[in-house]
């Protein structure tokens, strides 16, 4: 579904981004987790063509991205509060993104009545404008306004930072079964550790740019991270 | 905005430097300095309305020190000083000292001028603080305009009914002061009591729940679907009224809306303008197209801070422009026929006034657009419009001139050259031009926006 190849991105010189080849297939939940400017928001940036990459590629189902725009009908994303339109309601702007994806109303209202649970009350029918709302609440909308339309592709970043602990399991159940059930293809990055390996089926961890590690999840996968990034911090404490 | 600003730099400039000479020829028995203060009264009452709806205390801006090791004293010292140094303050200055010199050079005491200069700059700034002052009980009461109505009106009413002089009081107490320098105590001892007083409220009030908490207004939804006859530029175009009607920044451009239609009234009723032909192009281009002069400038920077959004969703860039473009042309016709009753100072005036019409539609529409895309600087739709110089670079100044100064000399030029229905017919015949080639301009203009998608993501997610 998603190929890149020989990608990288540099700003004056220095590579913030190098990935030789990464192919995600169709239907993979798929987690990238990495420190502070691992490159992980840069990498969906490329992705969603929003930067132009230095070198290479990503073919996202066979469509080059940064050449056309026929990915973006079936590719959906979240990546900060930069995506909501501040002086929207939560129900006007999923109507707004319904009209750019094809979809009416009704439409919108059975997709987002599926979720009720998960905005536990405080979305929609508040007449609250969303630059109003708390971080929590904006990312709910966020993202959930990522999955109307049918996506096949939905990219979510950091979607777990800021929402309460019950929610945050709520979107794990939700991003599960988007990926085992819909055969949707997710993209998800985190810092929790615990989350991504909950939900991804296959994590990749970006270091200065560079992909070091990339794991099917097992159970031992996050002892694995664990691991790995606890002795990064070994590791520049004995530099210093 | 920012001709706003310059422009009222400018009328002040232009009051400050001849309002002696002006008032020399209108009243030729009194003395011009004497008038003048007699009319400071009416200047603080205006003030004050003025200062109202358009200043506001920065307070929210100190959030960041109140968990700071810093006194609260010296957080709200801060605050106020600031406001001090507000564009509200300079601008009488523009007027004050040249008057003040132009008293000079016409034989007026050193001295006492100069202590009149500084009452005047005590007075700008006591108005600066009871105008907090005021706003500060407004916050409290539920129609929050009745505070500076009651206090103004309360001042007039004064006068009005001769109750008190209050224009004359004014007046005398100014050239009692100029004549007296140790008088100055006065206006010194005011303005400290006021700050003293704006200390008081506003120290305890310095908390998240109080002054420092962000208002959460209630939405308004009003019924847009009439747009719906636009078709695939619907949703773009109940985004963008939207966008107008629900920010600060956007409000109050709209509010200004109304500035701009009777930009005319400040030339026609005198006769000198009435013969310069010439003059009835640039306010007709500038009456009608004021809505697509202030709006067009800063697209797209009016959805900067979701640009991202726009770019990676599956949107058709000519529709996006389309919508903006449709709104601008609404707008000129609008404030065309809005503006027809300017007919009363002659058929001449509302026949160039169409014409400049349909020059804003067919011409300056696209130049404002095609302007767009070279547009890099984000906007905070939350941030007041008056004198706000946000999202501003050089494109706004060098549009100006194919937008306002073009159409005024070629119409002059050709008003002068072969004669008036020559010079109508050129602004017609361009703007249906115009109108003509709108398809092969709008592919242009989008394929330029398309060419500068990244320059612009990446400068509108730049905090400026």
């Amino acid at each position: 579904m998603i190929y890149t190849k020989d990608l990288s991105k540099s700003y004056n010189g220095t590579t913030v981004l190098n990935v030789e080849e990464l192919s995600i297939p169709k239907g993979q939940s798929f987690g990238l987790v990495g420190n502070n400017g691992a490159g992980k928001t840069t990498y969906f940036s490329l992705l969603l063509d929003l930067i132009k990459p230095s070198t290479g590629n990503i073919t996202n189902n066979n469509v080059v991205v940064d050449e056309s725009e026929d990915w973006k009908p079936y590719t959906s994303s979240f990546i900060d509060e930069s995506f909501l339109i501040g002086y929207l309601t939560p129900e006007e702007y999923f109507y707004f993104i319904g009209d750019l994806r094809g979809q009416n109303k009704a439409d919108v209202d059975a997709l987002t009545s599926k979720f009720e649970d998960f905005f536990n009350g405080e979305i929609i029918g508040k007449k609250k404008y969303l630059r109003d709302l708390s971080k929590g609440n904006q990312k709910k909308a966020g993202i959930v306004a990522a999955l109307i339309g049918n996506p096949e592709v939905i990219i979510l970043d950091e979607p777990f930072a800021n929402l309460d602990p019950t929610t945050q399991i709520r979107l794990k159940q939700i991003l599960k079964d988007l990926a085992e059930k819909q055969g949707v293809t997710v993209l998800v990055s985190s810092h929790d550790l615990m989350h991504v390996t909950d939900v991804c089926e296959r994590i990749v961890v970006l270091e200065k740019g560079n992909i070091i590690k990339d794991l099917e999840t097992n159970p031992a996968t996050l002892k694995e991270l664990e691991a790995h990034f606890a002795s990064g911090t070994m590791a520049t404490q004995e530099e210093e | 905005m920012v001709f706003f600003a310059l422009y009222f730099v400018g009328m002040f400039l232009f009051l400050g430097a001849f309002l002696f000479k002006i008032l020399g020829n209108l009243v030729p028995d009194q003395d011009p300095f004497t008038v003048v203060n007699n009319f400071i009264f009416y200047w603080i009452i205006g003030d004050l309305l003025m200062r109202f709806f358009l200043q506001k205390l920065p307070v929210m801006s100190v959030k960041p020190l109140l968990t700071l090791p810093i006194k609260r004293s010296t957080v709200v010292n801060y605050v106020l000083g600031k406001s001090a140094l507000s564009f509200f303050n300079f601008l009488p200055l523009f007027a004050i000292i040249p008057f003040s010199i132009s008293l000079l050079s016409n034989g007026y005491d050193t001295s006492m001028v100069l202590t009149w200069m500084f009452t005047m700059i005590l007075i700008v700034l006591i108005i600066n603080f009871i105008n907090f002052i005021i706003e500060a009980f407004s916050a409290e009461t539920e129609l929050s305009f009745l505070p500076v109505i009651a206090v103004v009106g309360v001042l007039y009413g004064l006068d009005y009914f001769n109750i008190l002089p209050m224009r004359s009081l004014v007046g005398d107490g100014l050239l009692s002061i100029a004549n007296k320098p140790i008088l100055i105590l006065i206006p010194i001892a005011v303005l400290l009591l006021c700050y003293i007083y704006n200390y008081k409220i506003l120290k305890g009030k310095l908390f998240l729940d109080s002054s420092l908490k962000s208002k959460v207004t209630e939405v308004k939804a009003a019924d847009l679907s009439w747009t719906n006859r636009f078709g695939d530029i619907a949703p773009f175009m109940q985004l963008d009224l939207k966008l107008i009607w629900r920010n600060k920044r956007t409000k109050s451009m709209a509010m200004l809306l109304l500035i701009g239609l009777l930009y005319g009234l400040f030339f026609y009723p005198q006769p000198m303008y009435r013969d310069m032909e010439f003059m009835f192009a640039f306010i007709g281009v500038f009456s009608t197209g004021f809505f697509l002069i202030n709006f067009g400038q800063f697209i797209p920077a009016w959805d900067s801070g979701y640009y991202k959004m726009l770019m990676s969703q599956n949107i058709k860039y000519e529709q996006y422009l389309r919508s903006k473009f449709i709104l601008m042309i609404m707008s000129v016709a609008i404030l065309f026929i809005l503006g027809i009753p300017y007919v009363y100072f002659g058929w001449k005036i509302l026949i160039a006034h169409f014409a400049a019409a349909i020059y804003n539609i067919g011409v300056n529409s696209h130049v404002i657009l095609y302007g767009g895309s070279f547009n890099r600087k984000k906007i905070d739709l939350d941030k007041k419009a008056a004198f706000n110089y946000q999202g501003t670079g050089a494109v706004q100044w060098l549009i100006g001139i194919p937008l306002m100064v073009l159409p005024m000399a070629l119409f002059g030029l050709t008003n002068w050259l072969v004669g008036f229905e020559a010079a109508v017919a050129l602004l017609i015949v361009l703007g249906v031009t115009g109108i003509v080639l709108h398809k092969k301009l709008m592919t242009l203009i989008t394929k330029k926006y398309l060419d500068s998608k990244y320059k612009m993501i990446d400068a509108f997610s730049q905090d400026n």
